[in-house]
Order: C-alpha cells, then structure tokens, then sequence
C-alpha cells in the first residue's frame, strides 16, 4: 500500500513491521531455526521510529543487542536480517555475526555490539571522519539503559563535547537490565541530567507515544548535525523476558501489564483513528515478515570452509585449518 | 647513509605517512602539544594541526574506540596508548570490537587502524609500566602484531603498519628509542616475515624487539666457537615460521628468547611449533628463556636480573651446544 507522505502513518507502520518482525524471530527460536537463543526483542521500544526519522541516507549508526527494530526502521531487508539470525549464508554477515551482530555498511549499520556499551565510541570516531571530511552526517549509538552503567559511554560523551561531533547518545531505557530494574542499577534516574554534565544537549521522551520521541528527537539530532552533540532517552518498558528464554520471575504481573500498557502501536492506532487503514497496514507487515520467515529459513547454511574467511583481509592469507596443520606434522612422520 | 635514531624512524614514519595520504591521524594522549610521552611525535601538531593531531582525555578505552570508529568510515588512525600495560584499559575494544569487527560483520567492515604503543623494561618503570604483553595480541586472531627491534624496521614496519586493511598493534621499546642505526631504503623483510639477523650453523636463536640486540650481542661474543643463526620474529601476528622452521632445521637447537614473562609466551607458543615442525631434526627440546614468571620489581639490580641478556643467552647458548655448564648451574 502506499500513501501520501504522510509521516504518522509511515511511522506506525514502521512501528508495525518491526513489532511484526519481533514476532517472527520468537516463532523462528520456536521451530529451532535460529542460531541459538541469544534473541533479544525490541517489542514495546518501537518508538525508538521517532529519532530513526530523523537520520538521512549516509548517516551512521551503532547499536546494543537489542537492535533489530532501529536496523529495520533504517532501510534493512527483513529477510536478509531473518537469514542472519538463523545463521543462513544469505544473512547480512554470512551467518557469521547473528542477531547481536549484524551490520550493513550500506546502510550505515556499523554494528550490533553484545558487549554493554562496546559500539558506542565507535560514533565518536565516525563523528571525527565527519568533521575532518567536511560531510554533514551524523552518527548514532543505541544502547539500553544498562549501558548507562559503562564508563566508556562517559568518555566517549565527553569526547564528542570537548571536540563538537556530529554524534547523538541515544539511550533506550526499557527499565531492565536483565533482571536489574533501573532503580537497582543508578543511584540517579535522571540520564539526561548525566549527558547535560559533559556538554550535550539532551532530552527525554516518552516511549509510548513515537510523535511525542519525533519532536524531542528532532532539536537533539538536528543539533548534532551543526556540531551539538546530542543525548536521547526513550521512556520504553521491555514487554518480554531479556531474551527468549527468561520469563522474568524477578517482576510481578501488575508491573508488566502497567508497562505493556505503554505500547507506542496503542497509541498511535488510537491518534490516526482509521482502523480500516491502520488493518490493512498491520496486514501488509504480516505478509511481508511471512514471506521474509519462509525465504530466510529455506537459505542454505554456509559452507564450513568460510570460517577461515573474513578473519583478515581477503587480500592476505586466511588461517590455516587445524586438521592442515596436524596433517603436515604426522605425514611428514610417518 | 645517515645514523638516525629509532625514535626518529618512527617520527619519519608517521611524518611521510601523513603528508602522504590526508586521512591519516593520529590519536592519544599528550601526542600533540606534548610531542609524546616518549617524544616520538614531537612537532606533528604544529605540522597537521590539532584536526589530524588529536590529544585526547585520559579515556583508553574510548580512544581505541574512536579510531575504530574512524577507521570503520574511512580514515587511518594511529591511535596511541602510552604503555602497552594498560592493555587491561583497553582490551575490549581491541580484542572484540577492532579483531572481530571484520569477521562479525561476514568481510564488510574492516579496521584498518594502528595502534601505537610502548612496553618492555630497562627504566626502573616498576609493575604496571613495565610489562612485555604481546602474547594478549597474538592470542588474538583478527588483530595482526608488530615488534621492531632495529631502526630499520621502527621506520619500514611502521609504514607498513599503516597500509594494513587490518588492526595493527605496534609495540615499541622503550628501552630503545635512542638506539642508533640507519634507516634502509627498503626492508630488511617483506611485511609479515622474519628477518634473518646473522648466519650460523650451530643454533637458531629467535627473537624480537629489545631482546634481539641483546642476542645479536651474544652470538657475537659466541662466534667463533658457536655459530648462531638469528631469527628476528618481527611481526608476531600472524606469525610467518617457516624461515624460522627452516633455520631449526638446519642447526638442530633452538633457543627462543623474549622479555615477556615465560608463561604462556610467545616463546612458549614457539617452543610448541618448533617441537611439532620439526621434531626429527632436533638434537635438543627447544628451549625457553624469557622474563622470570614475576610482576617487575622497581630496584634496577631486581629489574635486571628479572630479564635475560646479552650474558644469560650467551650462558644458555654455551649450555645447550657445548655442554658447558654456567656458574649458576652448580
Ligand atoms: C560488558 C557486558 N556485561 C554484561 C553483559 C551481559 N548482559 C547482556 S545484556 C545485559 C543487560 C543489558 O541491559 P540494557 O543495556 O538495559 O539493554 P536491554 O537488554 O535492556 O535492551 C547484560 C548484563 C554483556 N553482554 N556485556
Ligand atoms: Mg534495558
């Protein structure tokens, strides 16, 4: 289907398909086609739509383990991301990297990151090719609120202050940090007041509401784009376990239903109010993200031998296989 | 030729490096108005301004994060860290994100950034500011490790370095950087292999950085009773043996000598591969001498005698061909 520019709409229906795609990777961990259950959804972080709209083609962007919803909302092939995370060859990595590392230099993806707050320096430097090449993009970092407890997000905050880079923090505060609920992990709540201390602008928005993220996003990223470095927290709720297999016994059932309440989908279904068109939406993602599900899981694994490619350069040698080396030493005593 | 200092080659290095190719940087800690802590990049601000020559705050972690972040969107960085002991600041980003970036990602994100850095001992630096660490690096595929023990290569690895598609980790000596020597116009070895220092029949000696002067001074006091083979390791990862199989071969003793604390060393892992490659041609098992499996004490004379040199190889070398048993076997 498609529609006249009209920015609400697209955003819910990026909102849709990511969410759609979440389910889809549950069902993929369920018919044992994923690579493991190191799946991390981002159900109920949707809105996170609302900063993504701001970037532009040539823009960079790093982000946690719980990613796919900020890759999709950046241009990325679901079934391209679905083959990754099943560990297929026609994956974004070739089955390397996984859910919790896919990338796309294309796309500006320079990587999912499985360590805390390990992609998040990386936009400083991307923000320095920006400055010395004279390009006006910008560069963000995604992280939860777990990463709020890395020091290496301070050093890079100050970094991108002290030398005026076109970088954006954006923190996606589900509350959680596996089992460790934010009032567990920070002495202060208030993320923002942190990144306001070092020199960038910062803001807060509510994560239930992706136009309210869309306006607060905008100064903060535009701002960015002109040399203001920038910090954003998203106000979301993590509506299932860390990964697929924790049924979070650690919060009661009055708390996640309180916070599934806060569905930024919700809430956007009940502002543009056109159920017939919001339906056909939410039918197309459906269609789409099958489709994707069936193609990705019938792409063949990759071939064993690749596991000694991409280690180095494909212009030098790759490593030596094991059984290479043990041939040569028995052979040559036999 | 003219006599120029290792400190100086590498200054050259960087110096024809940035006026070569403009996206070059170079990042660290007192690297700019400074010149260095050890006074290798003194001048550079002034020549490439503060927009190519970045001081940076006392963020280890976050400037080896920066320059792959750098490197990843086109640029060169040469990122320093004043002492290869804080390593401990800094793997993560080394060793998950700078190695395996390339691989993660299935081939499309490379790193191609150096890291400069310093480390060995001979100043009286004590524990943390003293320490041999290259055998984190080789543990680790994705990252390629360099070590030069001549002027020479301060200048031709360097360079080399900075053309690689890949991390680089470039680990200077402190205890060298006013050695003297000349600069070749090419180098002493292709990137990537070892050189051959000295030609001898009776043993092959291996080794890098520091230790390498220490072992050319010992096989020269050796000659001409035992002729010594010098193998210097160079580039440590990933680590070229043949030339150095092909030497074991030829004398039938091995002795691997590096300043690292003994365990788990990069003497260690040679010790192995000469045992495996080349097992019917030894007359001897390969032996290890490196630093005493100690932190590194601060009194110079605990310092010294913490580490092999010129002496103790020789002691061994004498031990391990001709029999002759140093004082300190008794
Ligand atoms: C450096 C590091 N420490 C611990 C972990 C284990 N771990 C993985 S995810 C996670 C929680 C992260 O919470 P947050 O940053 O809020 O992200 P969320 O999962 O909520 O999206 C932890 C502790 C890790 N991967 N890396
Ligand atoms: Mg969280």
């Amino acid at each position: 289907m498609t529609f006249a520019n009209d920015a609400p709409l697209a955003r819910y229906r990026t909102m849709r398909r990511i969410r759609t795609f979440e389910e889809r990777v549950g069902e993929l961990f369920l018919k044992g086609e994923s690579a493991g259950s190191m799946l991390h959804l981002s159900i109920g972080e949707e809105a996170v739509v609302g900063l993504t709209d701001h970037m532009a083609e040539g823009d960079t962007f790093t982000t946690h383990h719980r990613g796919h919803g900020i890759f999709l909302a950046r241009g990325a092939d679901p079934m391209r991301m679905l083959a990754e995370i099943a560990g297929r060859e026609a994956g974004y990595c070739r089955g390397k990297g996984g859910s919790m590392h896919i990338a796309d230099r294309g796309l500006g993806h320079l990587g999912a990151n499985a360590i805390v707050g390990g992609g998040i320096p990386h936009v400083v430097g991307a923000g320095i090719t920006a400055r010395n090449t004279g390009t006006r993009v910008v560069s963000v970092a995604f992280f939860g609120d777990g990463g709020m407890g890395q020091g290496i997000l301070y050093e890079a905050m100050n970094m991108a202050a002290l030398w005026k880079l076109p970088v954006v923090f954006c923190c996606i505060n589900n509350q959680y940090g596996m089992g460790t609920r934010v009032d567990r992990s920070a002495g202060r709540q208030d993320f923002p007041a942190r990144a306001e201390a070092f020199g960038l602008r910062a803001a807060r928005a509510d994560g239930s509401d992706v136009e309210a993220v869309h306006d607060a996003a905008q100064a903060i990223v535009e701002g960015a784009r002109d040399g203001q470095p920038g910090f954003m927290e998203i106000d979301a709720y993590r509506f299932h376990g860390h990964a697929r297999m924790d049924k979070s016994p650690y919060r009661t059932p009055e708390e996640e239903e309180e916070g599934r309440a806060r569905d930024p989908l919700a809430t956007a279904r009940t502002s543009l109010a056109d159920d017939t068109l919001l339906d056909t939406i939410d039918a197309e993602a459906e269609a789409e993200m099958d489709t994707a599900m069936k193609t990705a899981i019938a792409a063949t694994p990759p071939a064993s031998d690749t596991m000694f490619q991409d280690v180095y350069d494909p212009s030098t040698p790759a490593p030596r296989p094991q059984r290479a080396r043990l041939a040569d030493v028995l052979e040559e005593r036999a | 030729m003219t006599q120029t200092t290792y400190r100086d080659a590498l200054l050259q290095a960087l110096l024809d490096a940035m006026d070569a190719d403009e996206t070059v940087i170079l990042m660290g800690e007192e690297v700019g108005l400074y010149g260095g802590a050890y006074g290798v990049t003194k001048g550079m601000l002034d020549r490439f301004g503060a927009n190519r020559v970045i001081d940076t705050p006392i963020s280890e972690p976050a400037i080896v994060g920066a320059a792959i972040g750098a490197a990843m969107t086109g640029l060169r960085p040469v990122a320093e860290i004043m002492y290869v002991d804080f390593a401990g600041m800094v793997m993560d980003q080394l060793a998950n994100q700078a190695a395996k970036s390339r691989y993660m990602f299935g081939g499309q994100i490379g790193v191609p950034m150096v890291l400069r850095t310093q480390g060995g001992t001979g100043r009286s630096a004590a524990a943390q500011h003293s320490q041999s660490l290259e055998a984190w690096m080789m543990h680790t595929p994705g990252l390629r490790l360099c070590m030069p023990g001549t002027v020479s290569d301060a200048y031709h690895l360097l360079r080399d370095a900075m053309r690689q598609p890949d991390p680089v980790v470039f680990i200077e000596h402190k205890g060298l950087y006013t050695m003297k020597g000349e600069i070749g116009d090419v180098p002493d070895a292709p990137w990537g292999q070892p050189a051959i220092r000295r030609r001898g029949g009776d043993l092959t000696i291996a080794s890098y950085s520091r230790m390498l002067q220490e072992t050319l001074t010992a096989a020269e006091a050796l000659a001409p009773e035992i002729e010594t083979e010098v193998v210097d390791l160079r580039c440590l990862n990933p680590l070229d043996d043949g030339p150095l199989m092909d030497s074991v071969r030829r004398t039938g003793r091995c002795l691997i000598v590096t300043e690292a604390v003994t365990t788990c060393s990069v003497a260690s892992e040679i010790a192995a591969r000469v045992s495996e490659q080349c097992f019917d041609w030894l007359e001897e098992p390969p032996l290890r001498l490196g630093g005493e499996d100690i932190p590194i004490p601060v009194s110079p004379a605990l310092e010294r005698a913490s580490i092999p040199d010129a002496r103790l190889i020789e002691d061994v070398a004498r031990w391990l061909v001709a029999r002759e048993a140093p004082s300190w076997a008794a």
